[in-house]
């Protein structure tokens, strides 16, 4: 029963008063790079999740000939990018959550490159960071981004969360501080980011508001200082080095410690990393000298490496990756469920069942036994659940295939075991080896996988430009579309359009062809993409493939494609966006060539002349006269005119209303407006003389003003200039003459000539008036048609009766009828209905 | 340019969900109280849109936080009273409260808040205001809230004026009103100026949004029908805001979804209303749900202030009257009150004592209405029935019929000429001119040339206008292009004819209301008793002479699930018709639950009281229940102020 683990180590140690930690060392690619004098002087950068590894040979030399070379590799050594340096000295090399470098320089700018080398964006640290120079700077990681810290020349903390958010923080200073700190380490707690700093044996938190001083629990007293410091993965455990050579382990918000393990090497180490995996109830770290390599743990032995060459140790979330010239290993605490299975004469269900199956391998009937053990525990539902769990943390595809088969096995002897956690793990493995992969070169555990997530991992493939496999993943894990096939797809086209040697014919067809049916893919950004990269006749023939108009606005309008913008909004239907476009075009061309390009555009002029209205008089006009539209300039004139108080500059207005207008062939609208010009005139005439106010009114209530202060003889003037009809002004006058009770002249009024509204009005405007006395001389002109009305308005039942009977129109009597009071005219009532009955016989 | 109105939505939600964490529990009820049958189905409950409304404006306040100014569109402040009241405001640190007067203000206070419909005017007015206060020195934050949503170009403004980064804008996504159980109004009058005369479309995408809260409140509709240009842009709006947002399958509470534009049917606008509801709308104008009665009404020297809805119970009774019935029902009621009131009389003190806790208070407020609205239907008889409004009825009847047409004529020139009413006589000419449609040239000119003599030269303006939008338009060419049509019609196929027949209506767009209203028997036959107590059809809304166009229009395409056996209507209409099966529900919608009897119908441009009047009846007669969504309730008279010039 001795596990067959090639190329991995087991060092077990033993002690008396603890179990200590099981450490493996698995090797995880010999390294493709090659390198001269290995990983010596170099400026090393390695991202953790099995990132890309970054050099910078010979940063230190500052002279120009030599310019140092800027290398980027996979984790498997392959290189992706090569470039020699050409900026500022380099004070250190990091990489961001989405695989970006990022290169700090002494001066404070960083710049920042994608992992195939390619500049993106730089940015400075702040001028006083820049002023006094870094002296030294970590970058880290936080749940908002990537961040920088950087240690000034002045003794200064500079802090930017997140690089993509800069936000500059200047923490306090540090007491007593008089030349570089020991050690510092930036930790995030209380969802801030912190600085923890080491003067001597003196501890200090800085964050935004204090400088707190810190004694960690229990360190050991013989340290005068403190010579190392490091933070865990999860920021939840520090690890201090002093110079007596202790290693204290504990809380990071020193609270508590977990252990304290002297090494007893009393020179500075090179590195030091936290080496623990989730879960885990034992502390270990890993501290690195030269060619030497000490775990510690809670037990005060240490396990001792030696190593042949210059390393960099890359912390993990479940252990530490060593990265020389030549090789890549992973040192992590042995998983639980494997140490389970492989440890030496292990009666763990797991392990009796691998056993099982190997025996069943080889038709033995001992295979019986074995399973009949696990049975008899019940335990063998646990065993396949150990099978599996080991299988995802072997990296080895020969081991995690003899443990699944042995789960395999022992699923055939349970009747209702969930097959989900064994189906996933398959489907993880298949993933998982095929990014391991010496020419991906992505090492990932299985536990940093599941806290990576698969949408992470496909961004990391794009970024490695790994569109076939990462579309190969989505489809085989079956990731819904938008977020899987559509994205890779969306970024392979975003790559696709910038690749200069193809046509843009061939490029849009191949783009075209292979998202054609893809879910939710914004054409629009791939078009800007290309736009960027200088190929505005591709990204117009891209947009084209965009389904949303309004998606191809902004863009158009970027790329001066501005009748191409404007009828696409107007086609989108969304009045704001057209309103956009044209403020655009406003702004942007001539007025000429506006104005023509609105003419074209009949939704987008009317908006454009409701924005006039209100802003610019004056450009409406503009726009009317381009048109030749005189009808609406001469409306526009009209309307300038009323707001106009000046009595001269009205009638300029009006003229030019009546030009407009007879260039419109609109006589009617001309010699109205004439008229009102002559009707301004004569009012302002007759204000001049009478002093009374007229200007502004219409010619109705001219007259009527007129009439009522008793100017007879001018309003008639007006009647016959402006050719008032007859029966307004009878109308006119009559209401006039009865207002001012002038009943002698209303009476000459009526005989001057035959009423043309007949005299009904006569009465009924009397009667309005309360003067039945003078209603009733009216009455017997009315035409026989409209008697009983003007007898029953005045009053009098007898003659409307009498009307009515004589006219025998039964609707009429009714009237009459509906109108008697039954008490008064009892007699009349009896005459009506008579009558009545006679009329309806007829 | 689309997405944030989804986001809109989905904020709306979200605060709701912040401030009330019941608001959940609320939407979950909505559908509990229908699952009993009635006759005439349970309504929703659409205070739940007041609610949204009035948690994102307190939102949107606690975005600017401490003491500060309000100042308020004028419109605004009707709506916003509904939603919100001085007190709530109050809590919410709004210290004082102005209206938007477009003159310089006077305020000491360090922050302004605006809360404005979005109208380049008024944010001119603002960004003067802050510079303003910068050539004076004073510092002072300012924030404008727009409503129901912000326009690029009122931003553009305060670019232009250079303000852009002092003030911060938010919007207030308060998209529906509900004024009553089955009546909601955007609250949005400029809605039939801007789109319908300019040409502006900005307001479609607000009806799209209305109309996409509502179901994402209260879930989606099995079937929508439309007609008109606007009609068929809101709907596309809405579909596309459907198509972003996350579909959510929900019971339908609507069953079926009527969009509409106004320039469909313009007569029924025109026509003076009868129903009491109309009637005090057209005489005492409501306003936002409340009319205030004078004090020729109140028999007082005090106005009131009244709330017309359901909730008050005299009123709910008569407001679909016939305004010939409800006197007679008034003094009915009187009697019936005096009967209750006089139960005291030979009570004993413990009878009294629970007459006076259990129902006086009750008695007490009836009888307030009931004398108010006594008093409103006497200040209505003494105005209509006065001979001259039964001449004006008589006149728009036989306008209708298409009857005596020449007396009508002279009567509108009397009527002009007689400076009896400014609004009243383009009404006049409006109908004359749409049931005939256009005027002889000979009478255009000369009633054209009258008006302008009674009221003055600037009314040429509104003469264009009322010409654009054809309501008011000369005879030109219009028989021959008829004639020719038919003539073409017999020569060539029936495609071509379609074809021609919309360039030709583009070229003069008539009304065909004589056409239309033989062919949809809108007006019944002359000479025949209408019973007006008893109605027998939607007639009865304007004294049985006359069924509302869009009514008919409505309950045609109900009865016939769509718009076939209609093409010869909607060819006159100008087409645009459409109608379109809901996604995910229509399999389910066969069995009628209540929420299938429910139909939503939306105004574009305004409805009126008689046209909601008519779809109630409507209902009664098919048990089904209509909801009115406009985007503001209208009538003759705020129809063609809007089309007046002399405001802009």
């Amino acid at each position: 029963m001795t596990p067959a683990l090639s190329k991995s180590e087991r060092i077990v140690s033993r002690t008396n008063d603890y179990t200590c930690n099981e450490m493996r060392k698995i090797e995880l690619y010999e390294m493709g790079w090659n390198l001269k004098d290995g990983l010596r002087e170099c400026l090393v950068a390695a991202a953790p999740y099995g990132g890309p590894i970054s050099l910078l040979k010979g940063h230190n030399r500052r002279s120009p000939s030599a310019r140092p070379q800027l290398e980027i590799y996979s984790s498997s050594g392959l290189p992706l990018a090569s470039f020699p340096w050409k900026s500022g000295v380099v004070k250190q090399l990091g990489w961001t959550v989405s695989d970006d470098l990022l290169c700090v320089q002494e001066d404070g700018t960083v710049l920042v490159y994608d992992l195939l080398g390619g500049f993106k964006r730089h940015f400075s640290m702040g001028n006083e960071v820049s002023q006094s120079q870094v002296l030294e700077t970590k970058i880290f990681h936080s749940p908002y981004g990537t961040g920088v810290a950087i240690l000034t020349g002045a003794l200064r903390f500079t802090l930017a969360t997140n690089i993509d958010d800069i936000k500059l923080r200047r923490l306090p200073e540090v007491p007593g501080l008089q030349g570089a700190p020991s050690c510092w380490a930036v930790l995030t707690q209380d969802r801030q980011s912190k600085v923890l700093v080491a003067n001597g044996s003196h501890l200090f938190i800085l964050d935004n508001t204090a400088c707190t001083p810190v004694t960690p629990p229990g360190l050991s007293p013989q340290a005068s200082s403190i010579v190392h410091m490091c933070v865990s993965f999860s920021y939840k455990y520090l690890a201090l080095l002093t110079d007596s050579g202790h290693v204290w382990m504990g809380t990071s918000n020193l609270k508590e410690k977990l252990s304290e393990v002297d090494t007893k090497i009393k020179t500075p180490p090179k590195q030091m990393a936290w080496c623990r995996r989730p879960k885990s109830q034992q502390p270990s770290a890993v501290v690195m000298w030269d060619g030497l390599l000490i775990v510690v743990g809670e037990c005060k032995e240490t396990i001792q490496y030696h190593l042949d060459d210059d390393s960099i140790l890359v912390p993990e979330l479940d252990g530490v990756r060593i990265i020389s010239g030549t090789h890549h290993e992973l040192l992590q605490e042995v998983p639980g469920a494997c140490e389970e299975i492989f440890k030496i004469a292990s009666m763990a269900p797991g392990a009796l069942l691998l056993e099982a199956h190997k025996e069943y391998e080889k038709e033995s009937q001992k295979a019986d036994e074995y399973l009949r053990e696990i049975k008899e525990q019940s335990l063998l539902s646990e065993a396949v659940r150990q099978c599996v769990e080991a299988a995802g943390h072997e990296h080895e595809p020969e081991t995690q295939k003899t443990l699944l088969r042995a789960a395999s096995f022992g699923k055939c002897f349970l009747s209702n075991f969930p097959p989900e956690q064994f189906v996933s793990m398959c489907r993880d493995l298949r993933v998982l080896n095929a990014v391991r992969d010496y020419t991906v070169g992505i090492p990932l555990t299985h536990t940093q996988f599941k806290q990576m997530t698969v949408q992470v991992l496909i961004d990391r493939l794009v970024y490695r430009k790994l569109y076939p496999l990462a579309i190969e993943i989505c489809r085989y894990l079956k990731t819904p579309e938008y977020q899987g096939v559509s994205r890779v797809l969306k970024h392979w086209a975003c790559y696709k359009v910038q690749q200069k040697e193809e046509s843009d014919e061939v490029i849009a067809k191949a783009v075209s062809v292979k998202l054609a049916d893809a879910a939710g893919i914004f054409y629009s950004e791939i078009a800007t993409k290309a736009y960027e990269s200088g190929r505005t006749e591709l990204a117009i023939k891209l947009l084209e493939f965009e389904p949303r108009s309004g998606e191809q606005v902004p863009l158009l309008l970027k790329m001066k494609k501005s009748p191409l913008a404007l009828s696409k909004a107007i086609e989108s239907g969304d009045t704001d966006l057209v309103y956009t476009v044209v403020m655009y075009l406003k702004n942007e061309l001539n007025r000429g060539d506006f104005f023509m390009m609105l003419r074209n555009q009949p939704v987008a002029l009317s908006l454009y002349k409701q924005f006039c209205k209100h802003q610019e008089q004056d450009t409406l006009k503009d726009l009317f006269n381009q048109d030749d539209d005189h009808e609406e300039l001469g409306n526009l004139y009209v309307k300038a005119s009323y707001k106009e108080q000046r009595l001269e500059a009205r009638i300029a207005l009006l003229q030019s209303a009546v030009d407009e207008y007879y260039k419109a062939k609109n006589e009617f609208s001309a010699k109205t407006t004439e008229d009102e010009m002559r009707l301004l005139r004569f009012q302002r005439k007759l204000e001049e003389e009478k002093g009374e106010l007229l200007v502004g009114f219409s010619l109705h209530d001219t007259m009527t003003t007129l009439l009522s202060v008793g100017l007879h003889k001018h309003a008639e003037q007006l009647y016959k200039d402006f050719r008032v009809p007859d029966k307004r002004f009878w109308w006119l006058k009559l209401k006039s003459l009865a207002e001012k009770e002038d009943w002698e002249e209303l009476e000459k009024f009526g005989k001057s000539k035959k009423s043309p509204i007949g005299y009904l009005p006569f009465v009924e405007v009397c009667i309005k008036h309360h003067n039945k006395y003078e209603a009733k001389k009216y009455v017997s002109k009315v035409t026989p048609e409209q008697k009983v009305k003007a007898h029953l308005a005045v009053g009098d039942m007898e003659g409307a009766a009498e009307a009515a009977i004589e006219r025998r129109n039964e609707s009429e009597i009714s009237t009459v009828l509906s109108r008697c009071s039954a008490t008064t005219d009892h007699l009349l009532m009896e005459r009506l209905n008579r009558a009545k009955a006679t009329a309806v016989k007829k | 340019m689309q997405l944030p109105l989804v986001g809109v939505t989905v904020m709306l939600e979200r605060n709701v969900l912040q401030v009330y964490p019941a608001a959940e529990s609320v939407v979950g009820s909505l559908h509990m109280a229908h699952t009993e049958w009635r006759d005439a189905p349970e309504l929703p409950d659409f205070s739940l849109l007041k609610r949204l409304a009035r948690d994102q404006l307190i939102f949107l306040l606690e975005q600017l936080p401490g003491k500060k100014d309000l100042f308020i569109d004028a419109d605004l402040m009707s709506p916003l009273d509904r939603i919100a009241n001085v007190t709530i405001l109050k809590q919410h640190e709004v210290d004082k409260l102005y209206k938007v007067e477009l003159k310089p203000i006077v305020s000491s206070s360090d922050q302004l808040c605006f809360l404005i419909r979005p109208r380049i005017q008024t944010v001119k007015w603002i960004s003067d205001l802050v510079n303003a206060d910068k050539v004076a020195g004073r510092f002072r934050r300012y924030k404008i809230i727009f409503t129901p949503q912000k326009f690029y170009a009122c931003e553009t403004v305060l670019e232009e004026q250079g303000v852009y980064g002092d003030v911060t804008t938010d919007e207030w996504n308060f998209y529906i009103l509900p004024l009553d159980d089955d009546i909601l109004s955007l609250e949005l009058p400029e809605f039939f100026r801007d789109n319908f005369l300019e040409g502006d479309q900005r307001w479609v995408t607000t009806a799209g949004s209305a109309l996409h809260l509502l179901q994402s409140v209260y879930g989606s509709f099995s079937k929508v029908y439309g007609i008109g240009r606007c009609a068929k842009m809101v709907y596309e709006s809405w579909r596309e805001l459907m198509e972003e947002g996350e579909q959510r399958t929900r019971q339908p509470e609507f069953a079926k979804v009527f969009l509409v534009d106004r320039d469909v049917d313009f007569v029924t606008p025109l026509c003076s209303q009868v129903v009491y509801e109309g009637l005090v709308d057209d005489l005492f104008r409501i306003k936002c749900g409340s009319v205030e009665f004078g004090p020729d009404v109140t028999s007082s020297d005090k106005s009131i202030k009244v709330m017309l809805n359901s909730q008050d119970k005299v009123f709910s009774e008569i407001r679909n009257e016939h305004f010939s019935n409800v006197f007679g029902f008034l003094s009915q009621k009187a009697k019936n009150l005096q009967t209750a009131y006089d139960k005291r009389r030979g009570m004993d003190i413990q009878q009294m004592k629970a007459f006076v806790s259990d129902e006086l208070k009750g008695l007490k407020q009836e009888h307030r209405l009931l004398s108010l609205h006594i008093g409103a239907s006497e200040s209505m008889m003494k105005k209509k029935t006065k001979q001259d409004f039964q001449e004006l009825l008589k006149t728009e009847h036989s306008l209708l019929e298409g009857f005596e047409i020449r007396e009508c004529i002279t009567y509108i020139e009397e009527h002009i000429n007689r400076q009896v009413s400014m609004i009243d006589s383009l009404r006049l000419l409006c109908l004359l001119s749409i049931t005939e449609n256009g005027l002889l040239s000979k009478d255009y000119r000369s009633l054209k040339a009258q008006y302008l003599q009674s009221y003055g030269i600037k009314h040429l303006l509104t003469f264009a206008n009322l010409r654009q939008l054809g309501l008011l338009e000369e005879q030109q060419a219009g028989e021959t292009l008829t004639v020719m049509e038919s003539k073409v019609g017999k020569l060539v196929n029936d495609k071509t004819v379609g074809k021609l027949t919309d360039a030709f209506s583009s070229l003069a767009k008539k009304s065909n209301f004589r056409a239309l209203s033989k062919r949809l028997a809108l007006v019944p036959k002359s000479g025949e008793e209408y019973d007006l107590r008893v109605p027998r059809d939607m007639a009865y809304v304007f004294s049985g002479a006359y069924i509302p166009l869009s009514c008919k229009l409505i309950e045609q395409v109900l009865e016939r699930d769509g718009w076939t056996g209609l093409e010869e209507v909607t060819r006159m209409l100008n087409g645009q018709e459409f109608a379109v099966t809901g996604g995910s529900s229509s399999s389910e919608a066969r069995n009628k639950t209540d929420a299938q009897r429910i139909v939503l119908v939306m105004f574009l441009g305004g409805c009126t009281f008689s046209e909601i009047s008519a779809l109630r009846f409507l209902g009664k007669e098919r048990g089904c229940r209509f909801i009115v969504v406009t985007t503001a309730i209208t009538n003759s008279a705020r129809l063609l102020e809007a089309l007046l010039d002399n405001h802009a």
